[in-house]
């Protein structure tokens, strides 16, 4: 996988279309079968993904003709492309997409890794930096960015609120959400960079947030290709196999207590110790 | 069966971009009964059918309300005031130059995609959606097709990126009878001086453009009636600002023109020729309220449906009570009926077909399903609808106004009778 010789960088994004679990009007039911939950519901762009889309027109903002190309891949079946097409309206500049055959069983994350490094080998001009979700909130893996970054033996930072690109010296400054609070790590490219929310919270300026109607028109003329995973050479048969989905256990009801001393009494009751001082 | 086509090619001539992609047209499982025999350049599809474009457009607008708009929605109904910030939002979103060119700033897009914009604003927010209505299939049309190229290089651009317009037709003596108006434009030199007061205008406190029709020669009667653009500067004053049950948010004020000198070459369309901007302009605009009212209808019922299986009387949830299923069961229906009405009017448009019926009949009836709707919706949340913390009483304060502007209730009628006697005496 060589490199851009020019100083110049390619970005690529890989999306994912799935159930819209963020709409608070759409409501999440369980398959009768227990294997699966219902996808009759409406679907839109993995949230985490929308952000690496962001992410990325906006360092095209800050770095200007330093960055070639905006593509954003996706590998799923037909109606993947509608995602494909919000993401060319938010400021991609063409995409890709993998297409998966109707009905065909949804992908695991080593099967999109790997045809993502299939995705990256075909690309004439190379790959410098892939900015993606960290992670896709159906199933809450998390793990595509950092098994990429394995398979290429790239250059990996998770859980990005910041990337700063310096295409002279090929490196990458990222800052990234720990639970102590914020890292830096100064990379080198390639890379992969998985994205976190904080990207969006932080900047108060205006976002290419949504798809304005300008971009959507011109959307329209942008490129896609049609590629198969046969054509990749990627198998994407699963792995795994889901033997039991199910919802929360309902809550039981709480209890108030009237004072500090109560509480105590009460979490003495149910066992619980206190720490020596 | 061969998938490989087609837009319909008459459906949508006002869609320039073209598409090296095929847009794949997806014709239901529709049994032909084998009596019609279907024309080979033509492939019907139903009413609610969108391109991609139509589609991504009102996700991203449905989203911009839902996030931007919605949370000031209360705070601008009590203060009687739009939020330039909004305004401002709506211009850098693209939704203010819907269909002008590209060349004039716009988003070259197809009437429907308006409409779309109009209904999916008005889901959260109807004021917000007027102000876009008014400014997009008024203002922006009547440069885009009586303006000339003059005109519209000056204009357009102004009017798609930060400048909000107005239409100035009714006065306090001349509402229904718009051709009645008494403002008056006497040439001089090079100019007319403009004398007269305009009421109810929508958008004019925050609008830059307007649109202005004055008669500059009564003794012709309606024939002398004329378009002038104007900006505020030139000296439009504001002289009230109404305060109104609702849509409180857009601004509706009656205008004082003193002596208002407005050069000649401002005259849109040739002198006389403004009443026959109004009457086509406001064929169109009809569809527009149209969207607005239904948008209105649907975002009261969304905000108060699911509330219903929420609340819980008598150990059950009150919407499962079938009075209450069987109301919102008729409501849905009605609100089914108004959109197809709506969009077809708009398709109609598009393609260049014969709509002011079609339009006539689609604002009547999303006026008052709007009307009926959100007055449902307060009664299915019971006392917390009343309230106006929850926004739904909102909805049906906002709705009165549909059967009012841009042509009364009964002038719809009128005109729909009109077609009628036509036909059938």
């Amino acid at each position: 996988m060589r490199p851009t010789a020019a100083r110049l960088l390619n970005i690529l994004v890989p999306i994912k279309r799935q159930v819209r679990t963020v709409d608070y009007a759409v409501k999440i039911r369980v398959n009768p079968d227990q294997k699966g939950i219902d996808l009759n519901v409406k679907h839109s762009m993995n949230p985490f993904d929308e952000i690496a889309v962001e992410e990325a027109v906006k360092l095209r903002e800050r770095l200007k003709d330093k960055v070639k190309s905006i593509k954003v891949v996706t590998i799923g079946p037909p109606k993947s492309l509608e995602t494909l097409r919000t993401a060319l309206a938010m400021g991609a500049d063409s995409g890709i997409h993998v297409e998966l055959a109707e009905g065909a069983p949804p992908p695991e994350p080593l099967g999109i890794a790997k045809a993502l490094r299939a995705v990256i080998a075909h690309e004439q001009d190379g790959v410098d930096l892939v900015i993606m979700g960290k992670q896709a909130i159906d199933d809450d893996a998390g793990q595509t960015g950092q098994m990429l970054a394995g398979l290429m033996d790239w250059a990996q930072a998770t859980f990005a609120s910041k990337v700063e690109v310096d295409t002279e010296k090929k490196e990458a400054s990222v800052t990234r959400e720990i639970d102590g609070g914020l890292e830096e790590l100064r990379c080198r490219l390639p890379l992969v960079v998985t994205t976190d929310l904080r990207g969006r919270r932080l900047t108060a300026s205006v976002e290419p947030r949504y798809a304005s109607l300008p971009n959507i028109m011109k959307a329209k003329k942008k490129q896609i290709v049609k590629l198969s995973p046969e054509y990749l050479q990627v198998d994407l048969t699963p792995r795994l196999e889901t033997l039991k989905v199910t919802e929360p256990a309902k809550r039981q009801g709480g209890a108030k207590v009237a004072s500090v001393d109560e509480l105590i009494a009460k979490l003495k009751e149910a066992g619980i110790k206190p720490v020596a001082s | 069966m061969s998938q490989a086509f087609l837009r319909l090619a008459c459906r949508t001539p006002s869609l320039r971009a073209s598409s090296s992609i095929p847009r794949v047209v997806r014709s239901s499982a529709r049994s032909f009964s084998g009596s019609c025999v279907v024309r080979s350049d033509v492939q019907p599809t139903s009413l609610d059918t969108f391109t991609d474009e139509e589609q991504m457009l009102r996700e991203s607008v449905a989203r911009f309300a839902q996030e931007v708009i919605a949370p000031k929605v209360r705070e601008m109904d009590e203060a009687e005031m739009m939020d330039p910030e909004l305004i401002k939002a709506l211009f850098e979103q693209g939704l203010m130059g819907i269909e002008t060119s590209a060349d004039h700033g716009g988003a070259e897009s197809s009437f429907t995609s308006a409409i779309i914009a109009i209904e999916e604003l008005a889901k959260v927010d109807p004021s917000v959606s007027v102000m876009c209505d008014v400014h997009n299939t008024l203002v922006n049309t009547v440069l885009r097709k009586y303006g000339t190229k003059e005109q519209q290089e000056k204009w357009l651009p102004l009017l798609s990126e930060s400048q909000l317009g107005s239409f100035c037709l009714s006065e306090s003596a001349s509402g229904s009878d718009a051709f009645a108006l008494q403002t008056r434009a006497v040439k001089d030199g090079n100019d007319y001086v403009i004398n007269g007061s305009k009421m109810w205008i929508t958008n004019s406190y925050e609008a830059d453009i307007f649109l202005i029709f004055a008669n500059v020669d009564p003794s012709k009667g309606y024939k002398g009636i004329t378009c002038f653009i104007a900006t505020k500067d030139m000296g439009i004053q504001i002289a009230k600002k109404e305060q109104k049950l609702g849509i409180r948010a857009s601004s509706t004020c009656a205008l004082s023109l003193d002596d208002l000198r407005v050069p000649a070459e401002n005259i849109i369309g040739g002198e006389g020729k403004g009443y026959k901007i109004a009457i086509e302009i406001l064929n169109e605009g009809r569809i527009g309220i149209a969207a607005q009212m239904l948008g209105l209808a649907q975002g009261a019922f969304a905000k108060a449906v699911p509330y219903t299986f929420e609340r819980k009387q008598f150990g059950q949830a009150v919407g499962t009570f079938q009075g209450l299923s069987f109301q919102q069961a008729r409501a849905a229906c009605e609100i089914e009926a108004a959109r197809l009405l709506t969009y077809n009017a708009a398709r109609r448009k598009e393609e260049g077909k014969s709509f002011v019926r079609e339009a006539a009949m689609a604002k009547l009836v999303a006026s008052e399903v709007a009307q009926k709707v959100s007055g449902a919706a307060i009664e299915w949340a019971g006392g917390v609808g009343f309230t106006r913390e929850t926004g739904i009483e909102k909805y049906w304060r906002d709705s009165k106004i549909g059967a009012i502007y841009e042509g009364t209730s009964n002038i719809q009628l009128q005109t729909i009778a009109k077609f009628i006697q036509k036909e059938y005496s």
